[in-house]
């Protein structure tokens, strides 16, 4: 036997699980015990194949996705994924609301950027409708979006470096997140269902304070930025785990359909705040950072910079504010103020009206996309001039972010499963809708 | 007040259109503002390209023919030209009262900035259509959600099975007009049927196959530490007050 096969490893011993005094089972310590591989290190052991199954159960998979793989010891020979786990039909519950009420239905979607779903459908159905916004509610939903846009990345980043070990960073972006939970709070009145547009405007405009404790949130948040990257960005095991992992080129990430910061490592620029702008985007001053390698290193770079510009798009939008109302001043959508519904007859028939029956949309449909934090989101929304759509379609970005995984990870050891799967930022809310 | 209880009996039934006869699509302006792409589909494919309409004040919409539509899609993405290469959605609209259903393709072209609907109408009996997974690798699961969701069986497709829905899904096809709320199965019909769910149900065919072939036990996947104990978190809808 050769003496270059002969290692010496640390192996973790544990003890067999016994019952506790409870009945519950109680694990002995790990042990580590020093011990040699003997034999041929790098013998193949038959390439038997092995089909196991993760999740829907398991904490690495960010929610109820499934994978069943097929091993040959530890490549990923095939990997299929399952999902609809979480399915709760909202499309088809949304054929059943008028077009406000289905609102609280798209946060329920992405419930890790909520804001960024309550504005994108909104935007939908204004387009269809052919409402234009004030300008305060534009530069408002800005702020909101922008600020959703940190806060998903910012689980995104916490749990992806859990999931590859680094506890540490986990603890500081859920810290920050706190700070953008209390600002949900103070606004909506919720943290995670916020539900804050409505057809034409917001739900109330943002109250006293609120900008102040956002420019707190503004001022402060770059120092826990960097306080992550020293943790990060060049770690060398963080660097083992994401450089050349999870590699798709910039014509599979097209063809794939990818969107996003995922697109974007892969070297292509497509933003839709730059390519089709919405709300004066084209006249805010921020970047789009793009990768080149297409790895799950790139696509943390690339977070990592948006948070950056989102900071500088959140500081220009607080600058430029307008006053003004935050809604329209359309009767067919918007309530009337409580004093003129109480005073004024025709005001309180419009309330009536918009209570009851519900915002009618004209004949029409819109196919509307906001660049949410995932990805690309579309909204397609059908209308038969009733006041419930006939059709209302959401383009999740997960759902299409996803499905390339086996792509990602077919030839490539389990271990890198967990850390690919993670870099692509899916919530399953919306996978499954 | 109406409205409000014809959403409630309609638990029953299908949603309820709204009530008076209206067209299904506006009425096309007088002027229709020109895309590029659409005067050179209709320079190459003619007869198969049906008619335009532009909605929401700038959005494109094609209709073409069911026949040609993956020689259509094909070329719109590979032509210099046109290049539209990013599938953005890939959908369906049930318009109801036996109406044909609109599969929708929305693309967009990164290097020319464009955007067109591309809307293919079937009729209820013949819902059968090509295939654009080696045009569009996104659209594998799309095409899987309006098989799902329609019941429209994508001609070509590597791995046509339902995605959201679990796979021995009997009521039918979810967004489908006809298709009540509630489903189509009772209360107890549907707890039967998601209680006696057996291991194989949660694989697909491919996975089956490859068990077999290594001689395998499939894993349980609505057992919680091989207790044996089914996980109700897990059991599929239909349990959903359990």
């Amino acid at each position: 036997m050769p003496e270059t096969k002969r290692r010496t490893v640390v192996y973790n011993v544990t003890r067999t699980a016994e019952l506790g005094g409870e009945g519950g089972l109680v694990h002995a310590p790990i042990v580590p015990v020093e011990g040699e591989v003997f034999g041929d290190a790098d013998a193949d052991f038959g390439g038997e194949h092995m089909l196991i199954n993760i999740g829907p159960q398991h904490p690495a998979t960010h929610g109820v996705l499934r994978l069943v793989l097929e091993l040959d010891g530890e490549t990923v020979i095939k990997c299929t994924p399952h999902i609809g786990y979480l399915h709760s039909s909202f499309e088809k519950l949304g054929e059943y609301r008028d077009w406000n009420q289905i609102v609280p239905l798209t946060d329920r979607m992405d419930y890790l950027a909520p804001l960024i779903y309550n504005c994108a459908y909104a935007m939908a159905v204004e387009k269809m409708m052919g409402i234009e916004v004030t300008e305060r509610c534009k530069v408002v939903r800005v702020i909101i979006m922008e600020m959703d846009r940190i806060f998903s990345h910012l689980l995104w980043l916490g749990t992806t470096a859990i999931d590859l070990g680094a506890f540490t960073v986990f603890l500081y972006t859920f810290q920050e997140r706190e700070r953008i939970y209390n600002l949900h709070e103070a606004y909506t009145g919720a943290r995670i269902t916020t539900s804050a547009t409505r057809i034409g405007g917001m739900m109330a405009d943002l109250p006293a304070g609120w900008i102040e404790q956002l420019k707190e949130f503004v001022r402060t948040f770059p120092n826990t930025l960097a306080e992550v990257e020293t943790l990060l960005t060049n770690n060398a095991i963080w660097l083992g785990r994401t450089q050349d992992v999870g590699v798709i080129s910039a014509e599979d990430a097209v063809n794939f359909g990818l969107s996003g910061a995922n697109l974007r490592a892969s070297g292509v620029s497509y933003d839709i705040r730059k390519d089709r702008p919405y709300y004066d985007y084209e006249t805010y001053d921020f970047d789009v950072p793009v990768g080149e390698h297409g790895d799950i290193y790139d696509r943390y770079l690339c977070r990592m910079e948006e948070m950056r510009q989102s900071l500088r798009l959140l500081d220009q939008a607080i600058n430029r504010l307008p006053g003004g109302p935050i809604n329209v001043d359309d009767p067919r959508v918007i309530l009337p103020s409580k004093t003129a519904a109480m005073n004024d007859m025709e005001s309180m028939i419009h309330h009536f009206k918009v209570v009851m029956e519900g915002v009618r949309a004209p004949v029409g449909e819109s196919w509307f996309s906001v660049e949410s934090s995932k990805g690309e989101l579309g909204m397609y929304v059908v209308s038969d001039g009733g006041s419930k759509p006939v059709r209302w379609r959401v383009r999740g970005p997960s759902f299409i972010n996803i499905a390339a995984l086996p792509h990602m990870i077919e030839g490539a050891l389990l271990s890198d499963v967990i850390a690919v799967n993670a870099s692509l930022d899916i919530v399953l809310g919306e996978i499954d809708r | 007040m109406s409205d409000f209880k014809k959403g409630l009996d309609a638990l029953d039934s299908g949603p309820t259109g709204s009530p008076k006869e209206t067209p299904r699509v506006a009425p096309p302006p007088e002027d229709l503002p020109p895309h590029p792409t659409v005067e050179a589909l209709r320079a190459h494919f003619g007869a198969a390209v049906g008619r335009h309409e532009v909605v929401a004040g700038d959005e494109h919409i094609v209709y073409i023919d069911s026949a040609e539509n993956l020689e259509v899609l094909r070329w719109l993405r590979d032509d210099p030209d046109q290049r539209y290469d990013f599938l953005q959605d890939l959908t369906a609209i049930d318009y109801g009262n036996n109406v044909s259903l609109q599969v929708v393709y929305q693309l967009w072209s990164i290097p020319h900035q464009r955007n067109i609907r591309i809307k293919i109408e079937l009729p209820l009996d013949r819902l059968e259509l090509d295939s654009v997974y080696y045009v569009w690798r996104a659209s594998d699961w799309l095409e899987r959600e309006v098989y799902d969701m329609f019941g429209v069986v994508f001609r070509g497709h590597p791995d046509m099975r339902r995605i959201l829905m679990p796979y021995n899904y009997a009521e039918g096809h979810p967004l489908r007009k006809d298709f009540p709320l509630r489903g189509r199965f009772s209360r107890a019909e549907q707890t039967r049927r998601a209680l006696s769910l057996k291991v194989e149900d949660h694989y697909s065919p491919a996975e089956l196959e490859v068990a077999t072939r290594l001689g395998q036990t499939l894993p349980d996947v609505t057992t919680e530490g091989g207790s044996g104990q089914p996980n109700r978190a897990l059991a599929p809808p239909g349990l959903g007050g359990m």
